[in-house]
């Protein structure tokens, strides 16, 4: 009777217990917000992505559920307003949000579309670019783009500069937030929680290759059902994404809660980047650009008035929505 | 489920009725998902409600709550007159081509035998047909007018697609376009699945709603077969071992039944359960019924269970009655007949209906002990919480004892899934403050009553005295102690049956499966279909190879199925007569000419002959059931019963209330409305963002959905001048509640018999404690009425009102 069951052995997908060396280091960084002249990086990195399938999605809210406990967040007790959308909107302690739609296709069937929403990693990112405060956006070589916070000054231009309309300022904080793609996790060779935790397949992670090959396979399938116009979501607009989506409708899609049809950095957020390039030069010369890249993580909230003006002058005057009404909190 | 949750994968068609599978179980939903991407399996949703299941279907069609059977008898009906009929199988399979006795008969939806005083039927010629030999006789030719074959085509000729139009407000075009996606599975090479749950289950009918199907795949040849079965998916996680290990009134472990008072001894007990074969050469596996429960009682007490005390079963309690299910102990406790009640992972102040009702019940008890990890509303009945309790608590004199428990992850053991799957888990937490395991909690009960008998004496000592308790530490048994008593061991050394000199089973060895249990006294076993989970090779619930070789999804070395784990339940019809398998690209087992062989375990002796013995191995036919003879108490075939608050008459009988022998108690007729009154059809079901009443403990899930809400179209809300996010009550002939409202395309007015029948759609997961809002459930509106079968509460169909509410009310 005093015999006890063996212990089980990990299986293979489960995250390995030692600890593990971050393969994300400052090195791998290939651009940076407010900074020109980045060092080349000695390695490149394979291009990863997350597909989220929407005809897989069953928007049961576990990658949200994965989201605020991986990071660690809180965001508020909200009350119901009609909607299957809780919290109700993205926030600066909600990086991802099912979205519902209820749309009836021309021949009179209902359809449910539910979409996944959070940072679209745009290969070519509009915050970084929008970004006047040196190293608070950082983009690695794998496509990943970072927001780093120790380095962050919280005025919004990141919103601005965002065709997809995702990071939200925090307001106590004063910190701009939004998903990382699980960059910490990614590091040590898992892909992030909310794929991790989704229960039906419908978000995957690996190189963007192969989850373009495993998109081309589900649109086959679609388009065998009747969907004859599935397809990727990957707009070139912003130089591809390294999160996309498999869409029923992609001729359509507006139709999953407002995603842009051919999202842009908007020209004003174009123009900026030269500046930015001018000014990073201005403040602290080419020399310092390599300590920047150093230094990247550990830096504080720094900004000159000058910058600052700058950016407002560039940003806040011609932007279409005014970063006050993004802030989620 | 008769399959298991990874064999989906094997599927070519699964139709969702009855349930909401992605909603309800997301994870296992994973191999609907598997099958479509990886397989092109089709994805059916019948549902009030465009749920999430349906989100990610290929075909959808409404249906009114209340009238699945009409559904499934029409789609009988469609395949039968369009031979979408698997043949081979439904010839040798199931019981066609027997005969029924000529007095059976059924119109006007009643059978024959009905007796309206007792609310039951006189199921005498609700029978085979037997000949001079004791079998049933059988035609082959299925054309005898009293052959199964034929009673069926009768019997379901009523539900043309017309008639189910009319009464499921089901679109005939839907309706014939699902009619044709199942038909295309009666190929012997195309399956469909089942996936039900509490969709089917809570009804006055439930039970008869799953016959449907299960005849439904019987005439497609869709069971037994890898990617088909009747699924049931399992609400709780290990709801499952609940009714394996016997946790009904009525049953005892392994689906053995409780003695009843007309029962006095061991004899008269067993001498109902011989089931000889109805037809030669069958199995007839409940022969064995003696060896299980000898085996049971010996687990119970031991040596002190002799042959010459019927091995105790004099100890064990009988019913004077059918069964004291929850609805009939909560009836009694209304009355003042009960006076402590022990709530164990239990919450019915928000899982029984009637909610008022329930509340002045647990007022009457002297005590209540709630043992439970979270704080439940039943512990806290008696607060008033506004108008979400509204109690008068100085008028409660209930004294209420919590006891805390560990949770799931914080003790270890096996959890049964919907496939039978016994899956050891270990502890990942350490409890929180005094929690304790209900094995603890349990022990400790045991042995003070126990001592309270040896210093006091009592009544009935004897099934308290002579407990067998033989655990290394009495105080806490560990759950591999009683994982090794489920599965049973020998008393004494086993000798083969026909050579006694070789030896099977040293004494006090595990045995490793059912078939070495005796009714002799010299094994014990506390759960016979656990045989096998715990043998002299170790803990078989703790293996953790995932290897398919086959890529079936059989998972062999992956924990233990019960039965023998077996994966697919009657896999031995997978095969032809001869023991080819209908579909050699998906093999469960196959005849090698000498025995039965392949990556499942043959739900057959692996000898047994093709065309000698039937795969439907218990019972007593050796083939499957069209016609259940008197197993159901409503009816040997399902006909369609209105709920018992319904918006219209039933069609085949206008004066028909409810299941004709559904229990209904006195005082709750009075309680159960008209649509004159009340128009509205609810229904209530759970969310994936929470888990019963849970996860609004848990504060992530609780931003998840935050709060109560009612769902319903927006013609009623145009109708009522009801807001998307506005505030409603709802309220019914028993109770009211208040709710947000949800205004949305996926519930859409019906035609039913010519008037529109609006749904309300009720979600269950919000009462007066945790971290989300404060707020109600549908069963402080249902009825106090279950199955006539097995009182699962008719939560699925009910009516009610609805009208905006004042915001200020709260």
């Amino acid at each position: 009777m005093t015999e006890r069951a063996p212990q089980p052995t990990t299986a293979a997908a489960n995250p390995p217990v030692q600890p593990l060396t971050s393969n994300l280091l400052p090195s791998d960084v290939v651009r940076i917000s407010a900074t020109a002249n980045v060092p080349a990086p000695e390695r490149q990195l394979e291009k990863v992505a997350k597909l989220i399938d929407v005809s897989k999605c069953i928007g049961c809210k576990a990658c949200q559920s994965a989201c605020i406990e991986w990071n660690d967040t809180h965001p508020d007790m909200e009350e119901n307003v009609g909607v299957y959308e809780n919290p109700h909107d993205l926030t600066p302690e909600m990086f991802t949000l099912m979205r519902f739609d209820e749309y009836v296709n021309p021949e009179g069937d209902l359809e449910w579309l539910i979409r996944k929403d959070g940072c679209m990693h745009c290969e070519d990112p509009g915050c970084l670019k929008a970004c006047p405060a040196p190293g608070a956006i950082v983009q690695y070589s794998n496509g990943i783009v970072d927001f780093v916070s120790s380095n962050c000054i919280g005025c919004g231009y990141c919103v601005s500069g965002c065709p997809f309309d995702v990071p939200r300022i925090h307001k106590t904080a004063q910190v701009s937030k939004k998903c990382t793609l699980c960059s910490d996790r990614v590091a040590v060779g898992q892909g992030p929680a909310c794929a991790k935790a989704c229960p039906t397949q419908a978000i995957t992670f690996g190189t963007k290759e192969s989850q373009i090959a495993l998109a081309n396979e589900r649109i086959e399938d679609l388009k065998s059902r009747g969907y004859d116009n599935a397809g990727l979501y990957d707009p070139q607009g912003v130089g591809g994404t390294h999160v996309m989506y498999v869409l029923h409708h992609a001729d359509k899609p507006g139709l999953y809660s407002g995603l842009p049809e051919d999202p842009r950095i908007s020209p004003v957020v174009e123009g900026w980047k030269g500046a930015t390039k001018t000014i990073g030069l201005a403040a602290m010369g080419l020399a310092a650009a390599g300590a920047v890249l150093h230094g990247l993580f550990s830096k504080g909230n720094q900004v000159s008035a000058e910058e600052e003006h700058e950016a407002e002058e560039l940003v806040v005057k011609t932007a279409a929505t005014p970063p006050e009404n993004r802030e989620g909190l | 489920m008769t399959n298991s949750w990874t064999d989906i994968k094997n599927t070519d068609l699964v139709v969702i009725m009855g349930g909401n599978a992605a909603e309800a179980h997301p994870c296992g939903f994973k191999w609907v998902t598997e099958a479509k991407h990886h397989r092109g399996a089709k994805l059916i949703v019948v549902d009030p409600r465009f749920n999430r299941s349906a989100s990610v279907s290929d075909y959808y069609a409404p249906i009114r709550p209340g009238s699945d059977i009409a559904f499934l008898m029409g789609v009988i009906r469609w395949c039968i007159e369009n031979d979408k009929v698997q043949w081979d199988y439904v010839r040798n399979y199931t019981n066609v081509g027997y005969l029924v006795r000529e007095d059976f008969g059924w119109q006007d939806g009643m059978f024959t035998g009905y007796d309206e005083e007792k609310r039951s039927y006189d199921q005498t010629s609700w029978e085979y047909e037997l000949g001079e030999d004791g079998y049933v006789i059988n035609d082959e030719t299925l054309e005898h007018p009293r052959c199964v074959w034929q009673l069926l085509k009768k019997h379901v000729d009523v539900y043309t697609p017309e008639f189910v139009e009319n009464l499921c407000g089901t679109p005939k075009d839907r309706f014939l376009k699902i009619c044709e996606m199942i038909g295309e599975t009666s190929s012997p090479t195309k399956t469909m699945t089942s996936m039900y749950a509490l969709g089917w289950t809570q009804h006055s009918k439930g039970s008869q709603n799953i016959r449907g199907m299960a005849m439904l795949q019987l005439l497609l040849g869709n069971i037994g077969v890898p990617g088909g079965g009747m699924n049931a998916l399992r609400g709780h996680s290990n709801i499952q071992g609940l009714t394996d290990v016997g946790l009904m009134s009525n049953l005892i472990p392994g689906y053995l039944a409780m003695p009843r008072e007309t029962e006095p001894d061991f004899a008269t007990y067993m001498s109902t359960r011989g089931n000889k074969p109805l037809r030669p050469n069958q199995m007839s596996y409940w022969q064995n019924y003696g060896k299980f429960m000898v085996s049971f009682m010996k687990a119970l007490w031991g040596d002190k269970a002799t042959a010459e005390n019927g091995w105790g079963y004099d100890w064990l309690p009988k019913l004077d009655i059918a069964q004291y299910d929850a609805m009939r102990m909560f009836n009694m406790m209304k009355n003042g007949e009960v006076n402590i009640y022990f709530c164990q992972g239990f919450n019915p102040i928000l899982s029984f209906p009637n909610r008022g009702k329930m509340t002045e019940a647990f007022s009457k008890l002297k005590l209540l002990v709630v043992m439970d990890p979270l704080a439940t509303e039943t512990a806290a009945f008696w607060e008033n919480h506004g108008i979400y309790n509204d109690v008068d608590s100085a008028s409660i004199q209930t004294e209420v004892l919590e006891l805390p428990t560990t949770c799931f992850a914080e003790d270890e053991g096996a959890t049964v899934n919907s496939g039978r799957w016994l899956q050891w888990h270990w502890a990942g937490a350490t409890p929180p403050g005094e929690a304790k395991t209900d094995v603890w909690i349990m022990s400790q009960i045991y042995h003070r009553i126990k001592a309270l008998y040896e210093a006091e004496g009592g009544k009935a000592p004897e099934p308290i005295m002579n407990l067998s308790w033989d655990y290394a530490d009495p105080e806490e048994p560990t759950a591999a102690e009683l994982a090794m008593e489920l599965n049973g061991r020998a008393l004494t050394t086993l000798y083969d049956a026909t050579d006694p000199t070789k030896v099977v089973l040293e004494a006090g060895k595990q045995v490793s499966g059912f078939g070495q249990l005796r009714d002799d006294g010299s094994t014990m076993g506390a759960c016979w279909i656990y045989a096998g989970c715990f043998t002299e090779d170790g803990n078989m619930m703790a293996r953790r190879d995932n290897s398919d070789p086959s890529g079936m999804g059989v998972f062999q070395q992956w924990s233990f199925a019960w039965p023998a784990n077996r994966r697919v339940l009657y896999n031995r019809a997978s095969c032809d007569p001869d023991g080819k398998p209908w579909d050699p690209s998906r093999v469960l087992i196959e005849w090698n000419g000498e025995k039965w062989v392949g990556p499942d375990i043959p739900d057959i002796a692996v000898t047994a002959k093709p065309r000698e013995v039937g795969p439907f191995i218990m019972n007593p036919e050796g083939t499957s059931r069209f016609f259940s003879r008197k197993l159901m108490r409503d009816g040997p075939f399902p006909t369609h019963m209105e709920p018992f608050e319904s918006p219209v008459a039933n069609p085949l009988n206008p004066e028909m209330r409810g299941n004709p022998v559904a229990r209904v108690f006195p005082d709750d007729l009075a309680t159960m409305a008209t649509s004159d009154e009340f128009p509205l059809v609810a229904t209530s079901y759970r969310l994936t963002e929470h888990f019963h009443y849970w996860t609004k403990h848990n504060y992530v899930n609780a931003v998840n959905q935050p709060e109560f809400f009612v769902e319903i179209s927006e013609e009623l809300a145009a109708e009522k001048g009801i807001k998307k996010g506005g505030r409603v009550r709802v309220w019914s002939k028993r109770g009211q509640v208040w709710a947000k409202a949800v205004v949305t395309k996926r519930i859409r007015p019906l035609i039913c018999d010519g008037k529109t029948v609006h749904v309300v759609g009720i979600p269950i997961h919000w009462g007066f404690k945790g971290a989300a809002r404060k707020g109600f459930g549908p069963n402080t509106l249902g009825p106090f009425v279950g199955d006539a079968n097995i009182e699962t509460p008719e939560f699925k169909a009910f009516l009610v009102n609805i009208e905006p509410a004042s915001e200020g009310l709260a």
